[in-house]
């Protein structure tokens, strides 16, 4: 490949000032904040504070209610990030299908995507608030006994459909692209040899859509691990007894409302730590055994 | 071309400075967490204010519920954007009291607008729950309450129990509860708005028992608590107990729970009187008792709850003065009793609760005394004079997953309330640094 050399020095450095001062202004400055907060003790008006060292970060990892709140994290993300992409993948396999009205099942589809985490989260709210909520009644009067105030199942299963929910559109129009991507030759192929929709699916059209799975997978873990903040502050408040309480709830748990600024920030740290190694996680490995073709 | 540029900019910002300062007058913020009726009344008291001279604008904003107001005064005071007027509820006394320096006592307060804080003027119990060890009073006592009983007449005369006369102890509550639910009269025979201030703190000063060491915080900022004694366990036990087949229904942490009463879903309430507005409006045939004790311990006296407005340092002299002038208007005896009949919330000033009594409201309003007869009917013991602690939000928060798991079924009432001491504790050390 030949190099290409820019005759005015300046210009692309300016060209790039955009996007670096953006990093460094809402990436790199609230990291070194949280990375120097995390060594420190402090009153909740910054009126005090010590440098403790590592004391933030050993307090941290001998609670066990951090450990619980991983464990929440990890079975939230998961079943977030599987339902809305087995959902996504089956409204997309059945929208390819439809003939008349395409286009409009698929902008429908679309449209949750553009609600807000915390207004999606009322919206299931008001739908299943034992005290108000619709579904609520139906379900009580229906003999299921239905509390999510205090069964801490409940709740994470709210929180779990109301942030899949979400994520559907999304995935949605990613596997309708890659759906799209799949030749028909491929599959005509395999029906004139014989193979039934079923078949045709697990053998050529899932594997041919790993790519995109994959992407979304990542995707998905990292929005179900940060994004559903909104969702779970307004649904559940990390409630009943910390049952559905994930590690970035806590974190603002802690750091806002229990007014412990350094144990926030080392959580905040430990967090960061968590995406640089899912991120190389998934540039190293994930990349390299898909194949793309 | 830069120059002429420069001038442009300068000159309009200038004629637009010129421009707001003639028409506008000093704007105060006021920061608060009221909700329904009682948001309406802060909206009144601001808009009366405002029209009342042309130099200050009081602005209320809304800012969430309790805690999140608080937050957000703190994160905005380490933004340097603090609020003139913060509203704290009761439970964050204790950490902004530990904030010296950051704010202004509200005697300084009216002293720069020119008026004297005349303590004897205000009700003493909330003057103590407010003030300094030294006695210096922080903050203006703005929504002060007390905890009482609400409960659905209608359902009490399907149950057949007497609509007039409201249970008084604590077993009596529940087998009331129990009747509700056995004969259907509702689903729910009793519900209660926040359990940490009011079947911890209150009920400790109420049945004259130590919620913890160092007369309960307020000697001390070394506390340990005590709410695992047997009385403790013995009530939240019961509750328990009720809960299971729905005779108890938890509504949330903390005002939640009034919907249930509002909707008929729930028939015996214990809540703030700070709730009556929202209960008044909704319809529901309602009757208010005494908040229950256990016979041989109470009742003693109830403590102050509610919120009470903090004031900034470092605003300008103006702005002090403007704030020194609404809260004069707030103490003025008119406001009080007007606050005092319409919310619910206790007057403050002794000249409105002698005006009220004066005006018949009382003889009227059967039960309306109750919630100030509560707080001032004895004097108080080490036990009842208040809770302080440097981080009581997060100690309510400890206890509420306790009562979550318990009434979950996950616990009893005894494991529940030695975990939450045990966890408690070590938050207070935590928070005071040793």
């Amino acid at each position: 490949m030949q190099s290409v050399v820019f005759p005015n020095k300046v210009l692309p450095y300016l060209l790039l000032t955009p996007q670096i001062v953006l990093t460094v202004v809402f990436f790199f400055w609230p990291a070194s904040q949280a990375l120097y907060q995390s060594v420190l003790r402090e009153d909740p008006f910054g009126l005090r504070s010590g440098f403790v060292g590592l004391a933030n970060f050993r307090a941290i990892l001998s609670n066990p209610d951090y450990l619980h709140s991983l464990k929440v994290t990890v079975v939230f993300s998961l079943a977030t990030a599987l339902l809305s992409m087995a959902v996504a993948l089956l409204l997309a396999t059945s929208a390819e299908r439809v003939v008349r009205g395409r286009n409009i099942y698929r902008t429908l589809l679309i449209w949750p995507y553009a609600v807000a985490p915390a207004i999606a989260g009322m919206l299931w709210l008001f739908m299943f608030n034992p005290a108000m909520g619709t579904f609520a009644y139906i379900l009580r009067r229906n003999g299921f006994h239905w509390d999510p105030l205090l069964n801490g199942n409940q709740a994470m299963t709210m929180v779990i459909i109301a942030a899949a929910w979400k994520q559907i559109s999304y995935n949605f129009l990613f596997f309708v692209a890659g759906l799209q991507a799949i030749p028909k030759s491929l599959i005509e192929a395999a029906a004139i040899d014989g193979a039934r929709g079923a078949k045709r699916f697990w053998t050529i059209v899932f594997p041919l859509l790993a790519p995109t799975t994959f992407f979304l997978l990542v995707v998905n873990t990292v929005y179900a691990f940060f994004d559903t903040f909104g969702i779970i502050h307004a649904v559940t408040g990390g409630g009943p007894a910390k049952a559905t309480e994930t590690l970035v709830y806590k974190v603002y748990n802690d750091g806002f409302v229990n007014l412990d600024l350094g144990g926030s920030a080392a959580q905040s740290v430990i967090l960061m730590i968590i995406v640089i190694a899912l991120t190389a996680f998934q540039f190293r490995f994930v990349e390299k055994r898909v194949h793309y073709s | 071309m830069t120059r002429f540029t420069w001038t442009l900019a300068a000159t309009s910002a200038l004629s637009f400075f010129a421009a707001s300062n003639a028409f506008a007058a000093t704007e105060l913020a006021w920061w608060h967490a009221m909700t329904g009726a009682n948001n309406e009344a802060v909206e009144q008291l601001a808009k009366e204010f405002n029209e009342s001279q042309s130099e200050y604008k009081v602005v209320p904003v809304y800012k969430g519920s309790y805690p999140e107001a608080l937050n957000a005064g703190i994160a905005a005071f380490r933004a340097k954007q603090a609020p003139a007027i913060l509203q704290v509820f009761d439970a964050g006394s204790g950490v902004m009291l530990g904030a010296e320096g950051a704010m202004m006592p509200v005697a300084d307060v009216l002293q720069k607008g020119g008026y004297e804080f005349k303590k004897d003027d205000y009700l003493p119990g909330i003057v103590a729950y407010y003030s300094k060890p030294d006695g210096t009073m922080l903050s203006f006592p703005f929504n002060s309450s007390s905890p009482i009983l609400y409960y659905n007449k209608d359902a009490f005369k399907k149950a057949g129990l007497d609509a007039e006369n409201p249970p008084k102890t604590w077993p009596e509550v529940f087998e009331a509860a129990r009747k509700i639910k056995t004969s259907g009269a509702a689903n729910c025979g009793f519900t209660s708005t926040w359990l940490t201030w009011i079947q911890t703190e209150n009920f400790a000063a109420w049945n004259n028992v130590p919620y913890g060491t160092n007369e309960n915080g307020l000697a001390g900022l070394d506390v340990e608590l005590k709410i695992d004694a047997p009385i403790y366990v013995d009530h939240f036990q019961a509750i328990a107990d009720l809960s299971k087949d729905g005779t108890f229904r938890y509504g949330g942490r903390t005002s939640e729970a009034k919907q249930l009463f509002m909707s008929g879903e729930c028939a015996i309430l214990t809540e703030s009187s700070g709730g009556l507005g929202d209960i008044v409006k909704s319809g529901v045939n309602y009757g208010v008792g005494q908040l229950p004790y256990y016979e041989g311990h109470g009742p003693q006296n109830t403590i102050p709850g509610g919120a009470s407005l903090w004031v900034f340092a470092g605003k300008s002299d103006a702005e002090y003065k403007g704030i020194a002038e609404f809260f004069h208007f707030l103490s003025r005896t008119d406001i009080q009793v007007r606050l005092h009949e319409v919310s619910g919330y206790l007057p403050v000033t002794m000249a409105a609760y002698e005006e009220t009594k004066k005006s018949g409201f009382y003889d009227k309003n059967p039960g309306r005394e109750t919630p100030i007869q509560q707080m001032m009917g004895k004097a108080p013991t080490e036990n009842s004079k208040g809770v302080r602690l440097v981080n009581l939000p997060q100690v309510r928060d400890i206890l509420n997953e306790e009562f979550e798991a318990m009434l979950a079924g996950q616990k009893d009432a005894k494991a529940a309330l030695t975990e939450g001491v045990q966890k408690a504790n070590a938050a207070i050390a935590a928070a005071i640094g040793k």
